[in-house]
């Protein structure tokens, strides 16, 4: 059986708790960034191109490239991979350029 | 060295002003070498907005230049690719109070006379413009003929655009002004080698002082430095190009001192770009986070909506300035064969074609398309004289 990135490192991280995606409940570790926490629950995309709507999701994984751009908490084009998940936030899946209720 | 027998004419610059003399003098059948030190759009253009203007220029002959290079812009409009991100938006000038409004209603009754389109718009009826401007301004006037492009695009289409009579040679700095035993013209050296021609147009746009010292002739064309905002892509929350009642005299203005005011406008691609800062501090391109702070600040205060955004970039350029803001157009009487093209300060994505055209009718002995004597190249000597 695989191991887990976790037993490869020796971590022994406290009690997961839960954010959710589009409102599905998925669970987290502390210290894991939104990116991974989606990942581990197997979910790749959370974002969909402004021209296109093409889906995207963590390319680079070191805040780099901005394609893991995230709604969290309301907030468009965070860097799932750089936040940090804390209990309870809600990510939502990102159209475009996330603002699409300013436009006139 | 090399010695190359180019073309009727030599640009130096490849700016969006050396490629519209480039484009006008090719649709004039003339051979046109075109050398720039860096690459296309690599100076000011590369770093404007790519405003054309009527909106900001009292009546006078920078706008009549601004309204010839409008209708040479739409033609052009017709004829380049999309890519250009040609927008006739329009322009919205917005004053806080009844006193600017005032200011306002004189100059645009000046500009009238000229041609200008403007629309006054009472305080209630602005929101219907631009939903998202701050409420309690004093009204504003509507400029239907301002319009935008990408600029460095546009500069690059209108290169292509000439074909085959367009030769370019980028990466090559012109080191020299060649001229026969009596003075005229006969090319130039690059550091590369010579290129040889009866006539060569200074395009060089924020460094045209430069070229022309080389040409042994004097030319005042210093830098006023310029930030750009750039925020996130966006959906379209800015629909006009927008700015307060100060910009216009703060463009007038020849203080060598900071000066902000606000100018909000949306791309085509998305980020909304904030403008505008104004400062003679030589070629000094340090990031000054105070006009940030500054361009930031009179940006949300006119688009609230704008402090719930974020901006991701900034830029910097020099824009061409001669004291008396008006361009050098035209044929230089103290050296044969050298014509100006340069000095447009923040206006020469604008007047850019009408500028072109200019020096094309000139090379090839045509009418100019409107007087030139205003941007006569040589008119600093003569005040020094005086």
């Amino acid at each position: 059986m695989a191991r887990t990135p976790a037993e490869l490192a020796g971590a022994n991280p406290g009690a997961s708790f839960e954010i959710t995606m589009d409102g599905r409940p998925v669970p987290a570790l502390p210290g894991q960034s939104v990116a991974a926490a989606l990942w581990s629950a197997g979910i790749l995309a959370w974002r969909t191109t402004r021209t296109t709507g093409r889906p995207r999701g963590a390319f680079c994984g070191i805040g780099q490239c901005y394609d893991c751009l995230a709604t969290i908490n309301g907030e468009p084009n965070r860097r799932a991979c750089l936040v940090p998940a804390s209990p309870g936030d809600a990510i939502t899946t990102q159209e475009g350029h996330g603002h699409a209720r300013i436009g006139v | 060295m090399l010695s190359r027998r180019s073309s009727d004419v030599i640009v130096v610059g490849a700016g969006v002003v050396g490629a519209a003399c480039a484009y006008y003098a090719s649709r004039a059948g003339l051979s046109v070498t075109v050398v720039d030190r860096g690459p296309v759009a690599g100076g000011t253009t590369g770093a404007g907005e790519g405003n054309l203007l009527v909106s900001d220029k009292e009546h006078g002959p920078e706008l009549d230049l601004a309204l010839l290079s409008t209708g040479l812009w739409q033609e052009l409009a017709e004829l380049l690719p999309p890519q250009i991100e040609f927008e006739p938006k329009g322009g919205l000038v917005v004053a806080a109070d009844e006193t600017a409004m005032r200011a306002l209603r004189d100059f645009a009754a000046g500009q009238r006379t000229a041609g200008v389109r403007a629309d006054e718009i009472p305080a209630d009826r602005l929101r219907e413009l631009e939903p998202h401007l701050t409420p309690g301004l004093a009204g504003g006037f509507h400029y239907p003929q301002d319009a935008q492009v990408m600029p460095a695009l546009a500069a690059a289409h209108l290169l292509r655009a000439g074909g085959d009579r367009v030769c370019l040679r980028l990466g090559e700095e012109v080191t020299g002004l060649l001229t026969t035993a009596d003075g005229a013209v006969r090319g130039v050296r690059t550091a590369v080698g010579e290129v040889s021609a009866p006539y060569v147009v200074n395009a060089a746009g924020t460094w045209g002082g430069d070229f022309a010292r080389l040409a042994g002739v004097a030319l005042p064309v210093l830098p006023r430095r310029g930030f750009v905002l750039v925020t996130e892509p966006l959906p379209r929350v800015v629909r006009r190009k927008v700015y307060a009642a100060d910009y216009v005299a703060d463009v007038a203005s020849g203080s060598a001192a900071l000066q902000t005011s606000a100018v909000v406008e949306g791309t085509a691609a998305g980020p909304v770009l904030i403008g505008a800062s104004r400062e003679r501090v030589g070629f000094d391109r340090t990031l000054s986070t105070e006009v940030l702070r500054r361009l930031a600040a009179q940006a949300t205060a006119l688009f609230p909506v704008l402090a719930g955004v974020r901006a991701m970039r900034t830029y910097v350029g020099f824009r061409p300035y001669l004291p008396d803001h008006l361009p050098a157009i035209g044929p230089d009487p103290r050296v044969p064969g050298l014509l100006h093209a340069c000095g447009h300060e923040g206006a020469g994505i604008g007047l850019a074609p009408a500028t072109g055209l200019l020096i094309a009718r000139s090379l090839s002995g045509a009418e100019p398309p409107l007087d030139p004597g205003p941007f006569h190249p040589a008119r600093f000597d003569a005040e020094a004289a005086v």
